[in-house]
C-alpha cells in the first residue's frame, strides 16, 4: 500500500523547477562580501532589504511595541492568549489604512472584511480553497510567480491554465489572450473559476494598465468568474503611471457596492515586499463577498499570524507619521536602485523590460541565446549561475512563452554588490561577445583560406617556387 | 461546451458546507458567554468560561523573564541589532536556534528520557495546522483515520475539513477509564475495511483530551504492535505533555519506539505533533510543530509548511526562551504544581457535593460525570442539562457529546483559564446548583432562575471565614472554599 498521500509523493509543490535550483546552488556557495568574495550573489530573492534602518528608529522610539506593552502596562497575557481568528482589531485597523494610503486613499477598506494569514503564500492558498473544486481552474498570465504552481495547486488540486503574453505589446493582457486560455480549459474540460494577476507584476515590475484592467473586470463580468489581484507589490510603485488597484477601477465603473461582480473581485496582500518583513508571515485576502470572509477566516486557523507580531504591526502602521515617511522613502530608494541595475545592464549591452514597481527587472537576453530555444535559455542561465556566479530566475521558471527573458533582483542587497553583480555581468557579455565575433571571424577566415588553397593549387601548377600566402 | 453557474456554485463546497464545524451546538456555550461574559466586579453574574482548555496559570514566570532578557525581543534597544535579518528570515526549515530549543524542550518535559532531533522539527500554524498539514501528507480524500472516543472537536475541523478524509471512532467505555483497546481498535479497523473505506492511520492525544488522562506503557505497546501489524500510520498529539501533574508519569511515544522496551517498529510510522499552546500557555503565538520519524514526511512536511510558518519574531523569542535551562526548569515544575492544585481543589470541592469526575493526572480540564442528574441517559437529556448549565448556572462547559463520547452525561470542565478568584465562584455554582437539585433534570426545558431560590448554607458569612482560615483540607490558603452540607 503507498505508504503516503499523493501529494506527498508528486512533486507538484513545484520544488524542482529551476527557480528552486538555483536557490541550492546559492545556499551551497554563497556571496559575502568578506568571507566569500567569489560566491555567487543572490538577485532570485525578490526581497526588499533597501528600508529597514527606518523600522529601526521607529522602534527605537517606541518602546513599548518594542516589550509587549502598552502605556508602559504589560500585555503578555493578554497577547499570548489571543487566538481568535478574527484578528487583532486595532492591527486590522491599522492595516486596512496602510493599504488605502499605499493607494493614495482613492479607495478604502472595510476591516471586517479582511482575512489575516500566514503570509500571502497561505492567503493565495485559501481563496483556491474557497472559490474552486478541484479540478477546476484559474487563468494566469504568463510570465507568473513560480511560487503559484505550489501555492494555487498543490493541495487543492485547482489547475493554472495560462493567459499567454508577449514581448511584442511589453506583455500586457489582451482580449484574444484572454479568450484563448479561456477556450483552451473548456478543451481541457476545465471549468474555469476566475483569473488571477499579480498587479504590480511579478516578475515584469509593471503596473497593469486601465485598458487590461477594464478588459478583466469586463471578461470576469460576463463570464460570471472571480478576479484575484495580488497586490502584494503595491507599495513598491517608484515611478509613473501610478498604481491603480482594481477595486478603483471597481468603483470608477460605477457598480453597485452589492452587485454580483463586487463580490467576484478579491484582493491578496501582505507586508513581505512593501514593508520587507517577510519572516512575520503577514499576509491577508480582502474580500467584498461575506461568505467568503466568513470561509477564509474560519481556515485561516491553519495559519494565523502570531499576536506578538500583530500587535507590534498594528503600533507601527498606525502611526501615520511613520507610514508616509516609509512609503515615500521606501519608493525613492526603490527607484534609484532600479535605475542603477538598468543602466548597468546597458553597459552590459542588456536591456530590460521598461517597468516602474517591483524589486526586480525583466531582463531581456535573447540576443545572448544560441538558438531561439528553453534549451538555449537553460544554456545560458547555467553559465550564469555557476560561471557569472548570479542566481537570477529563467524566464522558463515563470512560464514565459519566449525564451530569452531572466528576472533579476535589485532590492536584496547592498550598492556595492549590486555594482560588483553588473561588473561580473559586463564581464561575461563582453567575453561572450568576443568569443562570438572571434567564431564569426574564423569562419569567415576558415571559407577566405578555402579559396585560397584552390588558387595556391591552381598556382602550383603554374610555377612551383612561389610561396602560399600567410593567413 | 460551456458551463452554467448559480451564484452559490461560485464558491467551492467546502466554503459552503458545514465541514468547518461550527454550527455545531458546542458553540451555543460560547456564543452564551461571548453575549454575557462574566467579569469579578463588572459583571460577576456572567457566564463563566469553563469551555477553554487555556493555560493562563504561569504568566508571571513568563512576563518575569521577558523582563529579565530584553535580546529576546527583536524591537527593543538590547536587540534591535537582530531585527534585519529575523524580518526577512522565511526559511521553512525555521531558524535553527528555534529548532535546536524546542527540541531540548520537547526532551524535557519528556524528563530527558529521549531526545529529539533539532532536524526533524517541521514548523505549522499551531497544533491545528499541524494536524493538517500530517494527513495532507499521510492520506487521500476519502481515506480515513481512526480516532478514540471522546475526543477534541477541532478534529472534525482540523483532519477532515480541506483534506477530504474520514475519521472513524474507535469505542472507548467509562466501565474501564475510557481506555483505548486492542479490540476496540481492530473492530473499528476492521468495520471501515469492510465498507472499503481505506483505513491511513491512527490519531491518539496523550495526554487525552477531553479525559486528562495519560496513555500507560502497555496500552502504547499495544497501539504500537497494532499499527505496525496493520502497516497504518500513528499520529500522536503529545500538546498537553507538560500539563501532567503528577503520577503515574508521562511516557512519550518516543520512548516506546526508542527500542529499549523490545518493542520493533517501523519508525516511518510515526508522527507526533506538538505545540506550545498548552505547555506554556501561547496559543496567540501560533507554535505547532510536526516531529516525524519519516524522512519523506518531514521533507513533504517542510514544504507545505509554507502556508503556516511560525512568525520570525515569536521564533527568535521561543528560542531565546526555550534554551534558558534553569527558566525551563523552574516553569515546567511550577507549571505542575499549580495545575495540580487547582486540579485538586476542583475535584475536591466537587466530590464535597457528590460529583465525581475521571481520575486524571494531567490536562487543563476534567472530565465530570453529571450522568446521575440526567433524567434519562439520552443524548436530549444531556443536552438539556447542558443548556441549563449554561443559562442558569452560566457556566460554559462542553458537553460530552460536542467530543463524540458514547454514553450521555459527561462534561468537559476547564480549570486552568481562570484566576483564582473566578475558580471560587464557579465551583460554589456548582456546587449550589447540585446541591439545590432534588430531582434530575426535565428535558423540556423549564426557565427556573435558580439564583431565586433560597440557598440554604448552614453557615452564616462570619463563620465561613472562621471555617477556612482554619481549615485543614483547603490546600490554598486565603481561598473562601465552601464546604457546605445540607
Amino acid at each position: 500500500m503507498r505508504l503516503l498521500s499523493r501529494k506527498a509523493s508528486c512533486n507538484t509543490h513545484g520544488q524542482d523547477s529551476s527557480y528552486f535550483l538555483g536557490w541550492q546552488e546559492y545556499e551551497k556557495n554563497p556571496y559575502d562580501e568578506v568571507k566569500n568574495p567569489k560566491g555567487i550573489i543572490q538577485m532570485g530573492l525578490a526581497e526588499n532589504q533597501l528600508s529597514f534602518h527606518l523600522l529601526e528608529s521607529w522602534l527605537a522610539k517606541n518602546p513599548d511595541a518594542a516589550g509587549f506593552k502598552r502605556d508602559g502596562k504589560s500585555i503578555f497575557r493578554e497577547l499570548a492568549l489571543f487566538q481568535d481568528y478574527h484578528g487583532l482589531p486595532a492591527f486590522k485597523q491599522a492595516l486596512v489604512d496602510f493599504m488605502s494610503e499605499i493607494r493614495g486613499n482613492k479607495v478604502t477598506f472595510d476591516p471586517n472584511h479582511i482575512v489575516l494569514t500566514a503570509g500571502a503564500t497561505s492567503a493565495n492558498e485559501t481563496l483556491m480553497f474557497c472559490l474552486a473544486e478541484p479540478g477546476e481552474a484559474f487563468l494566469l498570465p504568463t510570465p507568473y510567480y513560480p511560487g503559484f504552481d505550489r501555492d494555487l495547486k498543490w493541495r487543492t488540486g485547482v489547475e493554472i491554465v495560462p493567459i499567454h503574453c508577449t514581448s511584442s505589446n511589453g506583455f500586457q493582457i489582451t482580449e484574444a489572450a484572454l479568450n484563448q486560455a479561456f477556450e483552451e480549459a473548456e478543451n481541457r474540460n476545465l471549468r474555469v473559476k476566475g483569473v488571477l494577476v499579480t498587479n504590480p507584476s511579478n516578475p515584469l515590475g509593471t503596473t497593469m494598465t486601465s485598458n487590461e484592467h477594464n478588459l478583466l473586470v469586463s471578461f470576469i463580468e460576463a463570464k460570471k468568474i472571480h478576479l484575484i489581484s495580488d497586490e502584494i507589490y503595491s507599495g513598491t510603485v517608484f515611478t509613473s503611471p501610478g498604481f491603480v488597484s482594481v477595486m478603483e477601477i471597481l468603483k470608477n465603473r460605477n457598480y453597485d457596492k452589492f452587485s454580483e461582480v463586487w463580490k467576484r473581485v478579491h484582493v491578496v496582500y501582505s507586508l513581505s515586499k512593501d514593508l520587507g518583513l517577510p519572516g512575520f508571515r503577514v499576509g491577508a485576502i480582502y474580500s467584498n463577498d461575506e461568505m467568503v470572509v466568513a470561509a477564509a477566516t474560519k481556515m485561516s486557523s491553519f495559519g494565523l499570524v502570531s499576536s506578538q507580531t500583530q500587535y507590534l504591526l498594528s503600533a507601527m502602521l498606525s502611526d501615520r507619521n511613520f507610514t508616509k515617511k516609509y512609503i515615500s522613502e521606501n519608493q525613492k530608494r526603490l527607484k534609484k536602485r532600479h535605475g542603477m541595475l538598468v543602466s548597468g545592464l546597458q553597459k552590459a549591452g542588456v536591456s530590460c523590460l521598461k517597468s516602474n514597481a517591483g524589486l526586480f527587472c525583466w531582463v531581456d537576453m535573447r540576443h545572448l541565446l544560441r538558438s531561439n530555444t528553453f534549451e538555449a535559455e537553460m544554456e545560458l542561465w547555467k553559465k550564469i549561475v555557476y560561471d557569472v556566479k548570479l542566481n537570477i530566475s529563467p524566464g522558463s521558471s515563470c512560464h514565459c512563452t519566449e525564451p530569452g527573458w531572466f528576472r533579476v533582483c535589485f532590492a536584496n542587497m547592498s550598492e556595492e554588490t549590486l555594482e560588483l553583480a553588473m561588473q561580473r555581468l559586463k564581464s561575461f557579455v563582453t567575453e561572450y561577445n568576443r568569443i562570438n565575433n572571434s567564431n564569426k571571424e574564423s569562419s569567415a577566415k576558415n571559407s577566405r583560406r578555402r579559396s585560397l588553397t584552390k588558387w595556391v593549387f591552381r598556382l602550383s601548377f603554374d610555377g612551383a617556387d612561389r610561396q602560399p600566402e600567410e593567413r | 461546451m460551456s458551463f452554467t453557474v448559480s451564484s452559490k456554485q461560485l464558491l467551492s463546497k467546502i466554503a459552503t458546507g458545514d465541514g468547518h464545524g461550527e454550527n455545531s451546538p458546542y458553540f451555543d456555550g460560547w456564543k452564551a458567554y461571548d453575549n454575557d461574559p462574566f467579569h469579578p466586579t463588572n459583571n460577576s453574574n456572567g457566564v463563566i468560561q469553563m469551555g477553554l482548555a487555556e493555560n493562563q496559570l504561569c504568566f508571571d514566570l513568563v512576563q518575569d523573564w521577558i523582563l529579565d532578557n530584553p535580546r529576546a525581543s527583536i524591537c527593543t534597544p538590547e536587540g534591535v541589532d537582530e531585527f534585519r535579518d529575523i524580518a526577512i528570515f522565511q526559511d521553512y526549515h525555521g531558524l535553527p536556534e528555534f529548532r535546536e530549543a524546542v527540541a531540548k524542550f520537547m526532551g524535557k518535559v519528556r524528563r530527558d528520557r529521549v531526545t529529539f532531533d533539532p532536524d526533524r522539527i517541521v514548523m505549522s500554524g499551531g497544533a491545528t495546522g499541524a494536524h493538517e498539514m500530517v494527513t495532507f501528507c499521510l492520506a487521500d480524500p476519502g481515506e480515513a483515520f481512526l480516532v478514540p472516543v471522546p475526543y477534541y472537536p477541532g478534529f472534525d475541523r482540523d483532519l477532515k475539513w480541506r483534506t477530504g478524509i474520514q475519521l472513524i471512532p474507535v469505542h472507548c467505555e467509562s466501565a474501564n477509564g475510557f481506555k483505548v483497546t486492542r479490540d476496540a481498535l481492530e473492530e473499528a479497523y476492521e468495520k471501515t475495511e469492510s465498507e472499503n473505506i481505506r483505513v491511513k492511520g491512527l490519531l491518539i492525544t496523550n495526554p487525552s483530551n477531553p479525559l486528562g488522562t495519560i496513555l500507560d506503557r502497555e496500552t502504547l505497546r499495544s497501539i504500537v504492535r497494532f499499527i505496525n501489524e496493520k502497516s497504518i500510520h500513528l499520529v500522536c498529539d503529545e500538546i498537553y505533555a507538560a500539563t501532567v501533574f503528577s503520577q503515574p508519569a508521562f511516557v512519550s511515544i518516543s520512548e516506546i519506539i526508542a527500542g529499549d522496551d523490545g518493542i520493533k517498529c517501523n519508525t516511518d510510522l510515526i508522527h507526533i505533533v506538538y505545540s506550545l499552546s498548552k505547555d506554556m500557555g501561547f496559543p496567540g503565538f501560533r507554535v505547532g510543530i510536526v516531529y516525524s520519524y519519516n524522512d519523506a514526511v518531514v521533507n513533504c512536511a517542510r514544504k507545505m509548511s509554507s502556508f503556516g510558518l511560525v512568525s520570525s519574531q515569536t521564533q527568535h523569542l521561543i528560542a531565546a526562551m526555550l534554551s534558558d535551562d534553569v527558566f525551563v526548569k523552574r516553569f515546567l515544575a511550577e507549571s505542575s504544581r499549580r495545575l495540580g492544585i487547582r486540579h485538586k481543589v476542583f475535584t475536591r470541592g466537587l466530590a464535597q457535593v457528590g460529583i465525581s469526575c475521571l481520575k486524571s493526572n494531567a490536562g487543563l480540564f476534567l472530565w465530570m460525570d453529571l450522568h446521575r442528574l440526567l433524567k434519562e441517559q439520552t443524548l436530549e437529556a444531556e443536552m438539556a442539562l447542558w443548556k441549563v448549565i449554561i443559562h442558569e448556572v452560566k457556566l460554559n462547559v462542553s458537553p460530552g457529546s460536542s467530543f463524540h463520547c458514547p454514553e450521555p452525561g459527561w462534561f468537559r470542565v476547564c480549570i486552568a483559564n481562570m484566576d483564582d478568584h473566578t475558580m471560587e465562584v464557579a465551583l460554589k455554582r456548582i456546587r449550589s446548583f447540585v446541591l439545590q437539585k432534588k430531582e434530575p433534570v426535565v428535558v423540556p426545558n423549564k426557565k427556573k432562575c435558580w439564583q431565586d431560590h433560597n440557598l440554604r448554607l448552614s453557615f452564616s458569612a462570619r463563620r465561613f471565614d472562621d471555617f477556612l482560615m482554619a481549615s485543614p483540607h483547603s490546600p490554598i490558603p486565603h481561598s473562601p472554599l465552601v464546604q457546605a452540607r445540607t
